[in-house]
């Protein structure tokens, strides 16, 4: 029994991570139909940022938020220079695009940063608690609370502000959106925003836990893509249900199977699900309209 | 005149064949022989790849796991079991084909991201398969594949690699053209376009897709053998995520639809790392943003996009 309080402590440190990224998909797929693969690289960024502001001196309560503006800039950035001037671009095309964001990101990060693994100090120590018969770290509680406070946030930000009933509005129908007076592009540059500050929050909360390195992003990306998709696509809740789901499986498959087949059985699941709802957990089968 | 090439089916193939086998007029040293084979397995994938996604409009991020599938065949068939390396090809071959119909079948009932992510499972299943069982594949390190024997001839070396490679890719691309032309061809495009409208109009939309996905996947399988067989060497990464995607990339970069833009997609990201190696640590850097601005600047792949400004149809 302890140990299957241990297994799912961590899996749910490692799934509310997974949950992030895919809620980051999520955003920018609902907002512009883009499936950004450079969603890895912001968790990257907000991990690499602090950990080199910190070993600079910078303490490590300021470290982390301007990572966090520093992953907004380039998501912004990617936004602007890569995605829009490709406006109409075939969807394979745009995964290439941001796939070769991804490369450059990668690449800008080895010279900029270096090619080690770095790690800042937990926030409030590494002493574990001890649940159930299970150790907890700090840390996992932060990742947790993190996470979950990001999605209260996010949901409250859809559902009160006006803002976010202008992504809510782009997503739904640009034109109509347009027609209503919403600056569409802007909310398509706002979601790139918050999906990158969503992946830098991501990287900041685990990087005490897991290291990090500069490409770290790929298997992050792979991981959130399926976990979204597991959730059913463009489903806010979908994604944070699919990503802790992949996440727990991992952990117990880990423990209980092999630790070496722990991602085949993520994979194996998320197979066996969409065969069986071939729209996620969550998503709606969309009428085809000819 | 050269709209004229272009045009025709022969008219393409010919000039493939003329250019490869010229090319090596202007090769200062072997390497760029080991370079050109590896430009043309590369592209034997992407040709058959891009029946699938330019043809039938189907997405595999998984691609490489078939490719992994051929290589590792040709390395454990002689290896662990005996079977000579020529009948280890044509098995391996068979069987990633099976494999593939059989994973198709439900698989290819997704659609769009949903197939993607399936896709990429599949790919991510066979490279863990490889890297777990060290047993049969020497794990992570991977292992020695011996050498292709034919008709008693031993093919080894950078050259004799080249005209092999060589000959192979232009059966496959004369077998691709053929396909495009033919009736399955036409149901294929039909269906990219629109698989409602191509179902209404008798097209058995669940087969063809299974067809494209399976004979697709014999290319890579095939292609995967000869990598194998050339570099003497294999590792699981060759069925791992990264080759998937630069897969399609070359795919998409070349052109789909266009079964000579697969060669050229091949033949520029093979060839960009190599000129790039001079570069060290920008590598990525550039290499990423070469992909960034093809696809922003030529959205619909470099051999499609020129043929379009010229007023040529590019097969």
């Amino acid at each position: 029994m302890p140990e299957l309080m241990q297994f799912l402590f961590s899996g749910l440190t490692v799934g509310a991570i997974y949950a992030l990224v895919a809620l980051g998909f999520t955003i920018i797929y609902n907002a512009s139909d883009v499936v950004n693969f450079a969603q890895g690289e912001f968790v990257m960024i907000g991990g690499m940022a602090t950990f080199f502001l910190y070993a600079a001196g910078v303490p490590l309560w300021a470290a982390a938020p301007l990572a966090i503006v520093a992953a907004v800039v380039v998501g912004i950035a990617l936004h602007k220079l890569a995605i829009e001037p490709a406006r109409g671009a075939s969807v394979v095309a745009l995964i290439i695009i941001t796939i070769g964001a991804s490369i450059f990101l990668r690449g800008v990060a080895q010279i900029a940063f270096d090619k080690q693994y770095h790690r800042f100090p937990a926030f409030t120590g590494e002493t574990p608690f001890h649940v159930l018969g299970a150790t907890l770290l700090p840390q996992s509680v932060w990742v947790m609370a993190g996470a979950a406070l990001a999605f209260v946030l996010l949901w409250q930000f859809f559902e009160r502000t006006l803002a976010g009933k202008a992504i809510a509005a782009t997503a739904g129908n640009r034109m109509a959106a347009k027609l209503v007076g919403i600056n569409t592009d802007r909310m398509i540059a706002l979601s790139f925003a918050l999906s990158a500050a969503l992946g830098a929050v991501a990287g900041v909360l685990i990087t005490p836990i897991t290291l990090t390195s500069y490409d770290v992003g790929t298997l992050l990306a792979l991981k959130g893509f399926a976990a979204a998709m597991l959730g059913g696509m463009g489903n806010p809740l979908g994604a944070v249900v699919g990503g802790l789901v992949v996440g727990v499986i991992e952990q117990f498959s880990a423990g209980l199977i092999s630790s070496k087949y722990k991602d085949a059985v993520a994979f194996i699941v998320i197979l066996l699900t969409l065969f069986a709802l071939p729209h996620g957990l969550f998503g709606r089968g969309r009428v085809e309209r000819v | 005149m050269v709209h004229l090439l272009l045009n025709s089916r022969l008219g393409s193939l010919v000039s493939l064949a003329v250019f490869i086998a010229v090319a090596p007029v202007a090769f200062p040293s072997v390497f760029y022989y080991e370079i050109g084979a590896s430009i043309f397995i590369a592209a034997l994938a992407v040709v058959g790849l891009n029946l699938l996604m330019g043809f039938a409009g189907q997405v595999s991020l998984g691609h490489a796991g078939f490719w992994g599938l051929g290589a590792y065949a040709v390395a454990t068939g002689p290896t662990h079991l005996g079977i000579p390396p020529l009948v280890s090809l044509l098995a391996g071959l068979l069987l990633t084909m099976l494999i593939a119909w059989l994973v198709g079948r439900p698989i290819l009932k997704l659609r769009g991201h949903y197939l993607a992510v399936a896709t990429l499972g599949f790919g991510f299943l066979v490279t863990m398969v490889l890297t777990n069982e060290v047993r049969w594949t020497g794990g992570p390190d991977g292992m020695g594949v011996p050498r292709l024997e034919l008709l008693g001839f031993i093919i080894r070396g950078s050259r004799m690699w080249y005209w092999t490679s060589a000959v192979v890719l232009l059966a496959g691309v004369w077998l691709a053209l053929n396909l495009v032309d033919s009736p399955t061809g036409r149901a294929l495009r039909a269906l990219h376009d629109s698989q409602v409208a191509a179902a209404v109009n008798g097209v058995d939309v669940a087969r063809y897709k299974l067809t494209a996905f399976t004979i697709s996947a014999g290319y890579a399988s095939l292609a995967g053998s000869m990598a194998a067989f050339s570099d003497g060497h294999i590792t699981p990464t060759s069925a791992g995520f990264l080759h998937s995607i630069e897969l399609v990339t070359m795919s998409v970069l070349g052109g789909m639809g266009s079964i000579i833009g697969a060669v050229v997609g091949a033949g520029l990201l093979r060839a960009l790392p190599q000129i790039l190696t001079s570069l060290h640590d920008y590598e990525q850097v550039v290499l990423g943003l070469t992909m960034m601005l093809i696809m922003i600047f030529l959205p619909q792949g470099i051999l499609p996009s020129i043929a379009g400004r010229f007023g040529w149809r590019s097969t």
